[in-house]
């Protein structure tokens, strides 16, 4: 990298590295605190309330939001779309970085991290969902890994090894499908379990489908979330190819997920009559049902419509952060907000500041990996000896 | 409305006969939504 040394020569004392910095050295307060002291010490977690931000926020929200990877990968490689291979490695990266993070986050809250490995190893509760849920996970970690090594065996300079991943494109992508299918719906499946826990406007049998599907929206909406942001502190470090094909993308993914906004919506209310809770959208929790289908699903669905139609993409890359948003107000929803809803407010969960100050830490940590990785590796460039469509 | 359920029979048939509504409903609005969506794409041709 030729502008590296530019790079280094400048102030470490950037607006950027001091508030992470001073994130990094509270996250690791904490993270001392919690494992020297316990989830109590910590966290606002009790019986009632035995997952918090951890789950709801850091796991649920952060697997969905990783779902680029597969999406990308699934558009370009199975369904041909070549138009969008430029987008391959930022969505990888992202969703290796995210699910790193998931996993990084999932060590904070079990009670026992160390026993982690145990659903592989000791017991045989293979009819557990959380069986599926941690097997996927770990193979799709897996998977991401060795999907974005390409581009640091290109950056290390390791041709052969290189070459050999790259013929096992097309595998990696297929296992990439499989397994997120599986583990997206089946976080939604965890909450089938508890049926008199989740409120009637948010518990339905299709929750696994609900998950998925907006998995997929979460996936497309953040490619183009986080192309905007890249081409905003990143521009320097994209090729002609990158800069050419970032409005062909947002395009694209922007119309693929105005469809598949509309098709969740349906499916959505189609539950709510399934369920036959229509009377339940008069109360405060059927207004704040309705928000959420209202203004994060059927307004940037007809956004995402508009902005496609008007080839306004200013519009389409607001509206992908306003989606964003509304994923991640989706799955605290599910995993905090309506769940235990018929508790006394004293025994309602509400995180405590270093829960929260733990979730902030792990995204400033995956921010930090992801500049690094981003200002070093042939990302959002092709490197120079190796072919560009590879 | 609810009151006037009181078997399974009932309430399938209630939840059912709405949500059969529904969806010819939502067939016809997603047709409409994917002509909206893609008529400018079909000028550009």
């Amino acid at each position: 990298m030729s502008d590296e040394a530019a790079t280094t020569g400048k102030s470490l004392l950037t607006p950027f590295n001091v508030i992470a910095g001073i994130i990094v050295i509270m996250g690791l307060f904490i993270t001392v605190m919690r494992f020297t002291r316990g989830l109590g010490a910590v966290t606002n977690l009790s019986d009632y309330n035995p997952w918090g931000i951890w789950i709801g926020f850091d796991l649920l929200v952060g697997v969905a939001l990783a779902a680029g990877g597969f999406v990308t990968s699934a558009a370009v490689y199975i369904f041909g779309m070549k138009k969008y291979h430029s987008a391959v490695r930022p969505a990888i990266l992202t969703g290796f970085l995210g699910y790193a993070m998931v996993v990084v986050a999932l060590n904070y809250d079990v009670g026992r991290p160390w026993r982690l490995p145990f659903p592989f190893i000791v017991q045989q509760g293979t009819t557990s969902l959380l069986f599926e849920v941690a097997a996927c996970v770990a193979l799709y970690l897996t998977v991401l890994f060795v999907e974005f090594s390409p581009a640091a065996l290109e950056w290390l300079g390791l041709k052969r090894a290189r070459n050999i991943i790259i013929r096992l494109t097309l595998l990696l992508t297929i296992f990439g499908v499989v397994l997120s299918t599986l583990h997206q719906s089946s976080l939604g499946a965890l909450f089938l379990i508890a049926p008199s826990k989740l409120h009637p406007l948010w518990y339905s049998p299709y929750l696994p489908v609900y998950f998925f599907v907006s998995s997929i929206i979460a996936g497309l909406s953040m490619v183009i979330f986080e192309s905007t942001l890249s081409h905003r502190y990143f521009k320097d470090k994209m090729d002609a190819a990158h800069l050419a094909e970032k409005d062909e993308v947002a395009l694209g993914f922007g119309k693929a997920a105005a469809l598949v906004l509309a098709g969740y919506f349906i499916v959505k209310l189609i539950g709510v009559s399934q369920g036959n809770g229509w009377h339940l959208l008069a109360t405060s929790y059927g207004a704040w049902f309705l928000l959420e289908m209202l203004g994060f699903v059927a307004l940037p669905c007809f956004l995402y419509a508009v902005g496609v139609r008007e080839k306004n993409l200013k519009l389409i890359k607001w509206t992908a952060a306003w989606t964003v948003l509304g994923i991640i107000v989706n799955r605290l929803n599910v995993g905090l907000i309506a769940f235990n809803w018929q508790l006394p407010s004293a025994e309602r969960y509400f995180p405590h500041w270093m829960e929260i100050g733990i979730s902030v830490f792990l995204v400033t940590v995956g921010l930090i990996a992801f500049r690094f990785i981003v200002t070093r590796m042939p990302i959002m460039y092709a490197h120079k000896d190796y072919d560009e469509t590879t | 409305m609810e009151s006037t359920i009181h078997t399974l029979q009932e309430y399938m048939l209630h939840t059912e006969n709405i949500t059969y509504l529904l969806i010819v409903a939502a067939l016809i609005a997603i047709t409409f939504f994917y002509r909206f969506l893609t008529e400018r794409d079909d000028d550009e041709k």
